[in-house]
């Protein structure tokens, strides 16, 4: 579904992803891990459109996606959970989530979307009209993951969802991660948190200075003791 | 008793027409931090077509309010006009540029249509006809007119419109959104560029509007008109807390307010050492104050920083 090669991304002259290749097949969760500044979020940022790439191509269901207009994106099918959470502080968490339909205009529809949201994260029902500035890490990380599916995307990327959130907040998060993916949802998860990422995921990616190290299947990358010494902290 | 009744008033009247120019300001600086400093010019564009369209059909027998919303439906396009090509020329080119540059350029484009009308309109005052009816009406002792109070009216219905627009529309919330964090509106889809030329030409249409009755309530308009107006509804929209709608609303009235008190009072005062020609002076002074004590504005909050 989701096809990289040859990934190049370059803040001036500093090379952060050289030359990458991977893909993500159709209803699958694959996750993406390394250490901080492995290159892991240049990698998603330019998949998203967020950062231009210097070189390479990415494809998306046969298309070329590597130079789309950034508002487009979404409409591919595309739907990026960023890195800090990124919602909007001083809109409600129901206009946030209506933000992520913002493509879509089938009121009654979105209106059920919201719904299954809540359904999803409680929490977020209780605080439906509420700034989202106003709630904590961990609700704000499960409102930027519902305004992501509120666009019905055909795929997600996570980009590290446990980052700064306590524990149970981070179990919570990864339960709905783990059934919107049961549900079929193609899911790349970057993380820096190998252990978790790779228990959730089919495949895995490691990368290391901008390059893909290791792939495998996410069992066999959780038994690699090059991975258990480095990631897993054995 | 009834001189504080007839200047609150006028201040309020004043204030009205403040606030819609404030709008500009503030709803420009909301979405993309930049003091629009041309803002001022495409309200003395509005004042100067309307005027020239009411003079044109001044005799032509039709109702004033009809010449006059003539004379608006004229202006409002060439405003609107005027916004979408100076985003477009003048600021797109330079989004990623630092702040200072669009700063100069608004400045630049302030001058350029300064002179643009002084070519068009020539260097002279231009009286507004008397199409509009002068009723006058009593109220605690104090009189206000047919237009002063069609001017607070439909500032305030143009008000309430836009906040509206801005709180319960989709365009109001991917302004919104466009406002907070531009990178992750585009993720959701949001064309930004698309926002930010509607925000300009929403601001635009205010400002016809302002310029309609600027000119409708002093019976006059020229070609500098804007500078002086611009810096005056830029200090209110600082003093509501520029970036902040309701701020600018308040501030455009709040200052509206001193100014006519000010000008009202400040010769009994000073036992006439200082004449209302001070008036100018007073939006000024409380810039400074603002800027001094409480630079965030009224309403406005410190801006966190972005995650």
């Amino acid at each position: 579904m989701l096809e990289v090669t040859g990934l190049r991304v370059a803040y001036g002259g500093i090379q952060a992803v050289r030359g990458i290749n991977f893909h993500v097949a159709e209803g699958e969760m694959v996750a993406l891990i390394g250490a901080n500044g492995a290159g892991k979020t240049s990698t998603l940022k330019a998949l998203a459109r967020l950062l231009d790439a210097a070189g390479g191509s990415v494809r998306f269901r046969g298309k070329e996606i590597t130079n789309l207009v950034p508002h487009e994106l979404v409409t591919q099918g595309i739907a990026l959970v960023p890195e800090g959470r990124g919602v909007f502080p001083r809109m409600t968490i129901v206009e946030n989530l209506q933000m992520g339909a913002y493509c879509r205009s089938d009121q009654a529809e979105i209106e059920a979307d919201i719904e299954r949201m809540f359904s999803y994260f409680p929490r977020l029902k209780e605080r439906a009209r509420q700034l989202a500035g106003t709630m904590s890490g961990g609700e704000q990380q499960m409102l930027a993951i519902g305004r992501a599916l509120m666009s019905r995307p055909k795929m997600l990327l996570l980009d590290e969802p446990s980052m700064g959130l306590a524990p149970i907040m981070v179990q919570k998060i990864f339960e709905v991660i783990r059934i919107v993916a049961s549900e079929g949802m193609t899911t790349l998860l970057v993380e820096q948190n190998a252990k978790l990422a790779l228990e959730t995921s089919q495949r895995g990616y490691v990368m290391e200075s901008g390059e893909i190290t290791l792939s495998g299947e996410a069992s066999a990358l959780l038994a690699d003791p090059k991975v258990r010494a480095a990631y897993l902290g054995e | 008793m009834d001189i504080f009744i007839q200047q609150v008033i006028n201040g309020l009247v004043l204030g009205s027409i403040y606030a819609l120019v404030a709008l500009g300001y503030t709803m420009v600086y909301g979405i993309m931090g930049l003091i629009n400093f041309a803002h001022g010019e495409v309200v003395m564009i509005g004042a100067m077509v309307a005027l020239t369209v009411i003079s044109m059909l001044s005799d032509s027998g039709l109702p004033g309010i009809v010449i006059a919303l003539i004379g608006l439906g004229a202006a409002l396009p060439v405003c609107m006009g005027t916004g979408f090509a100076i985003e477009r020329i003048a600021y797109r080119p330079l989004r990623r540029a630092p702040k200072l540059a669009p700063l100069i350029t608004a400045i630049g484009v302030s001058i350029v249509l300064q002179n643009l009308a002084m070519l068009i309109w020539g260097r002279n005052y231009h009286a507004f006809p008397p199409i509009l009816p002068t009723s006058e009406h009593e109220i605690f002792g104090a009189t206000i007119t047919g237009l002063q109070i069609a001017i607070i009216v439909i500032a305030a219905l143009m008000m309430a419109g836009l906040i509206l627009l801005v709180q319960r529309t989709k365009l109001g919330r991917a302004m919104r959104a466009t406002a907070e964090n531009p990178p992750i509106a585009q993720l959701m889809g949001v064309d930004i560029n698309r926002v930010i030329s509607l925000t300009f030409v929403i601001g635009s249409a205010l400002a016809a509007v302002a310029g309609l009755m600027v000119s409708a309530n002093y019976s006059i308009a020229h070609y500098y008109m804007g500078f002086i107006l611009g810096l005056k509804a830029f200090t209110a929209a600082v003093l509501g807390g520029i970036g902040n709608i309701a701020g600018a609303m308040l501030g455009g009235i709040l200052l509206g307010l001193i100014e006519s008190l000010g000008a009202g009072y400040i010769g009994d005062l000073t036992g006439g050492f200082l004449g209302s020609h001070y008036q100018d002076v007073f939006a000024f002074f409380v810039l400074i104050c603002v800027l001094v004590f409480r630079p965030s504005g009224l309403v406005g909050e410190k801006v966190a920083e972005r995650a």
